[in-house]
């Protein structure tokens, strides 16, 4: 197997399961199996698909930074499965909150949308990540051109406002909102000084990949 | 569903839950027989030393209620004790060598009777008695936790307050050596809650002492807790060490910390939502994944208590 190969048939398949792992746990602690969720269960099912989210696309995006850092290249062939994952964990937080918290009940949702703004920017948050989930198909992809670079740039702002989401929600105790937003600042911060830094004359990097 | 065992409570010494309501049941046939409920006759609260111990002595309520109370696991794994941590399940995990011996606790200001009294001595005085209510935590989730305890009102009266004491004010303990969550500012220690004169000699409101007719559990406040089954959980300090009779209204914890958001009386409302939250519906700890949230109900269902104390007062805006 060259290279590529592995990455498909090897790495892919692992990290995809590394990465259904706390799903899984949830599902088997639901059930007992793994354990339990303790006396409010729909309390603990979305705390922790919330946490798993933060930890998602956090993780989605330090993936580029990291690459240019230490010229791993191959990172980025993980870019698109890790993106999707930190979808998958936001979706089941989202229907959480729709199906077992807010038990379906429409004028409670459309309170709770409109009323508490921690809600509006986490839905918003949700919309926006299942825009990039549907555009993220190769032939989406390549028929969007240019337009798709800018649409998935909105990976920060969908980082900034679960943060921000976090961040509100919590009774008093902010100390695990910060240190999600400190991580994502960094993450933000190398992106701004990898831009600036390429626009300085004098200091342009040879392009990396063949092109 | 498994529920991961409490392990630091041996099994011999809790009463099972079935156990636990027949002997309710007897005792209430005994009453009913007897033509009256048992008569509160003088007896002396005591409290042994020992935690989970079995209390004796303990008269049943006509103010509890029938509603089936939550598993004992329930109630001793999901806290809200901020001294101990801010996840639920971390009182439970860090108060287990909490000591509650020897316990003082210091009683001051516009009373005939004031000074610090050691806790044996403080409770001794009173009947201990059982009262079954509803918990409404202002998380909106609510629990039935069958209390055992002391009328507040009665405390109050026998400290014989002035007719300047306006407001009851509580401190609980501020240890860091025992209390891991007191090192982190979660809250601006000690813990601090209050009520109105009124309140606290409404017949209501108890110093609890023990849970399940066992002494109660470290995470639960030991060793003496308030309990005002028509407010929010958050006014039900723990491990009291403070009380004063004051003229002027003492400030609460909660209220300092975040005034949009908790008040001074924090009565169960469901007509008037927390910022973030409905207070609309509650979820029963321990229905389960798939059981419907039920109503929230005015004063938590104990309206034809209290409802007279607040008739002058706008709900909507003293919250």
């Amino acid at each position: 197997m060259n290279t590529l190969q592995q990455i498909r048939f090897v790495w892919k398949p692992v990290v995809f399961l590394v990465c259904l792992l706390p799903g899984l746990l949830v599902v088997g602690d639901t059930f007992g199996i793994t354990g339990g969720l303790g006396p409010n269960p729909v309390e603990a099912i979305m705390d922790r698909f919330g946490n798993w989210t933060l930890r998602f696309i956090l993780i989605t995006l330090a993936i580029t930074p990291l690459r240019r850092l230490t010229s791993w290249n191959w990172l980025s062939r993980f870019r698109r499965m890790i993106g999707l994952f930190t979808f998958f964990y936001a979706f089941m937080h989202f229907l959480t909150w729709f199906v077992l918290d807010r038990e379906l009940r429409l004028s409670d949702i459309i309170e709770d949308l409109t009323e508490r703004p921690f809600i509006t920017l986490g839905f918003t948050a949700v919309v926006l990540l299942s825009m990039l989930a549907v555009s993220s198909f190769t032939a989406i992809r390549r028929r969007m051109g240019k337009r798709w670079q800018s649409l998935h740039n909105m990976a920060y702002a969908i980082g900034v406002l679960g943060v921000w989401h976090y961040w509100w929600q919590v009774k008093k105790d902010i100390t695990e909102p910060l240190i999600y937003a400190a991580i994502l600042s960094v993450l933000l911060g190398s992106r701004i000084l990898w831009r600036w830094n390429r626009k300085k004359p004098g200091r342009r990097r040879p392009p990396r990949y063949p092109q | 569903m498994l529920i991961r065992k409490a392990g630091d409570i041996r099994p011999s010494e809790i009463t099972c839950e079935s156990n636990y309501l027949n002997r309710r049941d007897f005792i209430r046939a005994g009453a009913i027989a007897g033509g009256s409920l048992i008569a509160s006759s003088a007896l002396a609260a005591v409290i042994p030393e020992m935690g989970m111990a079995r209390l004796a002595d303990v008269a049943v309520s006509p103010l509890s209620t029938d509603e089936t109370s939550n598993s004992f696991e329930d109630i001793a794994t999901y806290n809200n004790f901020y001294e101990f941590g801010l996840d639920k399940s971390d009182p439970y995990k860090y108060a287990e060598d909490f000591k509650t011996r020897p316990w003082t606790i210091e009683v001051s200001g516009e009373a005939e009777k004031t000074g610090t009294f050691d806790f044996d001595e403080f409770v001794k005085p009173f009947d201990l008695e059982e009262r079954i209510y509803r918990m409404r935590c202002v998380e909106a989730w609510s629990m039935v936790i069958p209390w055992v305890g002391i009328s507040l009102a009665e405390v109050v009266k026998h400290f014989n307050p002035t007719s300047k004491a306006q407001y009851v004010a509580f401190e609980t303990l501020n240890d860091r050596k025992q209390m891991p969550g007191v090192r982190g500012r979660a809250l601006d220690w000690p813990y601090r809650e209050g009520l109105t004169i009124a309140e606290a000699t409404n017949p209501l409101p108890i110093l609890a002492v023990g849970i399940y007719g066992n002494v109660i559990p470290n995470q639960n406040g030991a060793p003496i807790r308030l309990v005002v089954p028509w407010k929010y959980g958050f006014k039900g300090i723990k491990s009291i060490v403070k009380i004063r009779f004051m003229s002027t209204r003492p400030r609460n914890s909660w209220n300092m910390a975040i005034p949009r958001e908790y008040g001074f009386y924090a009565n169960v409302n469901p007509t008037v939502s927390h910022p973030r939250w409905s207070q609309a519906r509650e979820r029963r700890i321990g229905a389960g994944l798939f059981a419907d949230k039920q109503e929230t109900l005015m004063f938590n269902g104990y309206g034809e208590h209290v409802a007279h104390l607040y008739k002058d007062l706008d709900l909507r805006r003293n919250y």
